[in-house]
């Protein structure tokens, strides 16, 4: 009676097994989603600060990972200031000032535009192949999607965060929410996405909220009105020059 | 009586050579470092006053919980019509507006592009020359080039910053902040001029502009980071700033807004409450362990000088005096002689704080205590009572100790010790 019971429950286990990739997998699938070769969005990015709640407005074109413009459209304050990432290079334009100021060193540790996420946030390379290994945790429902549970730990020192965890969509190899967190074990900053769109074959979130857990708030919702991928974007725009245009 | 304890301290050198010396010399000591740490205290409170804490400071009830970092997107803003509400309730204060904020300089080439960088701490206070800051904080001795601010696009900078960052006189920079919400600000300024404080802390990366020209670049209209209060006499006196701050903070502070004002004494503000408790209880363990090593001291030398006198005790006891008057001539010889030591010593140690200047920049480098860098000693009647005090005190105490052995011996021993 053990035997059997023994292998009814290796038979059931082998299908389960063959359909849960592996997490190298797991993180390619995501990486072919989450990285374009290049896009176009209009996006909202709205800060919920200890004081207030404000909104701003900004076109922002992207090239894989190394390349990223964006302008602020509104509000007046901030409309015409620009942002231009050329690999790890990261420089602001200013209209009332009329500078452009690359952002380096401690610089890179401070807010963009009061919001939850750093300079060296936008900075950082997504892809996860490339910076993580990963292990698989558990299975678990999230926001009634079946996702995995991902640890993460960085391949090399030039990540911002050295572990994150990983609620990844089974179905949509996308990540639902994540933790990152310091090389100490403090958990710094958390992501959670929502909204997902199928643009030209790959899912994007639309709406995703940042919060940097070590200050008050509510957070920083970065919501995306419009997005086009793999789109021709002309070189010019990823250019020094571009700033003061 | 009196004329006669004093001819016989005098007449025999070995009662008052010993005891008068290391009275004077100690007491001297003792009021030279006294009026040293009433001078560093004095220096630490003023300065402190004028570029941090005030004597008292107004925040709101958020920025008050990271003073320390001067979160000045915790500001209270639109302030305007309750600062006038404080001054007309308050008039032993006067209240100035202050704005302190970290900033990244960037100086750029002639193309505009980064040349250097730096990171500064900017002030922003009331530039107005007729203004109560402007004189507060010392601008025009400050001064050490150019001229203060005229407009609100020039800007004062901290010398070995300027030096630092190779700029001239009217050399134009860019100051990189975040405002009040915490967008990213640039503003250009010009350099009108060149401060030196004399404070290393200051002196390594502030600048200061005017309020008019801070408030716009972090959109912080009619706001302040913090209030500064001072007390028109300008003493600062921890029991009337603490109820002073009770009394407001009962009227203003509303415990279900952040956004609402508190206001904290000066020694309830980060660690300068520390450095004050720690400077009082510094003053009076310096004057007990004087008064106890000095006694123990003047306590030896009292029982050397007793046993060398134990002939001449033997034979006032033999004559009939009593061991209690013969104790209580040796606590007056004592009195006599510590009253003298201490009044030479309080003199002496006078004389020698009275010009000393001492040249506190060496070890500042690496202090973030404001203190002038230039330090003289402040002497007081307080220093004057402790230092004299504490030199009677140990005396009758040496004395005290050593007598005791008087009542220790028996007469007969005393007169067989004459006879020897």
């Amino acid at each position: 009676m053990k035997h059997i019971a023994l292998l009814i429950a290796i038979l059931i286990s082998i299908p389960l097994a063959a359909t849960t990739p592996s997490a190298d997998t797991i993180l390619q699938e995501m990486d072919k989603n989450m990285i374009t070769n290049s896009s176009k969005a209009t996006t909202r990015m709205v800060v919920h600060s200890r004081r207030a709640s404000r909104s701003m407005e900004a076109i922002s074109y992207s090239m894989g990972n190394e390349k990223a413009f964006t302008e602020y459209l509104a509000p007046p304050r901030e409309r015409g200031t620009k942002m231009l990432k050329l690999g790890n290079d990261l420089w602001i334009y200013d209209p009332s000032s009329d500078r452009t100021i690359q952002i380096s060193g401690n610089m890179l540790k401070q807010s963009v535009m009061g919001s939850d996420l750093s300079y060296e946030d936008m900075m950082e390379e997504t892809s996860y192949t490339e910076s993580y290994s990963a292990k698989i945790l558990e299975s678990v429902t999230y926001e009634g999607r079946e996702a995995w549970i991902l640890e993460l730990e960085a391949t090399s020192e030039n990540v911002s965060y050295q572990r994150r965890k990983t609620w990844v969509d089974k179905e949509r190899y996308v990540p639902l929410y994540e933790e990152w967190y310091a090389k100490s074990g403090k958990l710094l900053k958390t992501f959670t996405a929502s909204e997902y769109q199928k643009i030209s074959g790959r899912w994007q979130p639309m709406k995703i909220l940042f919060k940097d857990e070590l200050k008050e708030g509510k957070g920083t919702e970065y919501i995306i009105d419009s997005l086009e991928l793999d789109i021709r974007i002309p070189e010019h725009i990823f250019s020094r020059a571009s700033l003061r245009k | 009586m009196f004329s006669f304890i004093i001819k016989g301290i005098f007449r025999d050198r070995h009662r008052w050579l010993f005891p008068l010396s290391v009275i004077i010399v100690s007491v001297a000591i003792l009021v030279f470092a006294f009026s040293f740490m009433d001078g560093f205290m004095m220096s630490f409170v003023r300065q402190t006053a004028r570029f941090d804490t005030g004597h008292v400071k107004v925040v709101s009830r958020a920025y008050s919980e990271m003073l320390n970092q001067k979160p000045h997107d915790l500001a209270l803003l639109d302030i305007k019509d309750l600062l006038e509400d404080w001054r007309a309730e308050y008039p032993q204060v006067t209240f100035v507006e202050r704005i302190n904020f970290g900033a990244l300089i960037d100086v750029p080439d002639d193309e505009g592009k980064t040349l250097m960088q730096a990171d500064a701490i900017v002030f922003a206070i009331d530039l107005d020359p007729a203004g109560d800051d402007y004189h507060r904080m010392q601008i025009d001795r400050a001064l050490a080039q150019g001229r203060a601010p005229r407009h609100s696009e020039e800007i004062l900078i901290s010398d070995i910053a300027f030096e630092n960052l190779n700029l001239k006189l009217d050399d134009e920079i860019t100051l990189l902040s975040s405002t009040v919400f915490g967008s990213m600000t640039m503003q250009n300024f010009r350099i009108s001029g060149v401060v030196k404080f004399g404070i290393q802390t200051l002196d390594k990366g502030a600048l200061i502009m005017d309020l008019d020209a801070a408030r716009p670049m972090l959109d912080m209209a009619g706001g302040a980071g913090e209030i500064l209060g001072f007390f028109t006499d300008n003493r600062f006196d921890t029991t009337r700033a603490t109820s002073l701050a009770r009394n407001f903070n009962q009227r203003y502070t509303d415990v279900d807004d952040e956004f609402s004002p508190v206001m904290l004494s000066m020694a309830k503000q980060g660690n300068t409450g520390y450095m004050l408790q720690v400077m009082d209880y510094g003053t009076l363990w310096m004057s007990m362990s004087f008064v106890i090593i000095l006694g123990i001291v003047l306590w030896n030398s009292g029982l050397m000088n007793g046993i060398r006198r134990y002939g001449e005790f033997g034979l006032r006891l033999a004559i009939g005096e009593s061991k209690r008057q013969v104790y209580f001539r040796l606590l007056s010889e004592a009195l006599i002689i510590g009253f003298i030591g201490s009044l030479i010593g309080v003199s002496i140690g006078a004389l020698i704080s009275k010009n000393f200047v001492m040249d506190m920049s060496v070890y500042q480098k690496s202090s973030s205590i404001l203190t002038e860098n230039l330090l003289s000693t402040t002497m007081s009647m307080k220093v004057v009572w402790v230092g004299f005090f504490t030199g009677l005190l140990s005396s009758v105490l040496g004395a005290s100790l050593a007598g005791i052995a008087v009542f220790n011996r028996q007469t007969s021993q005393l007169f067989k010790e004459l006879e020897t």
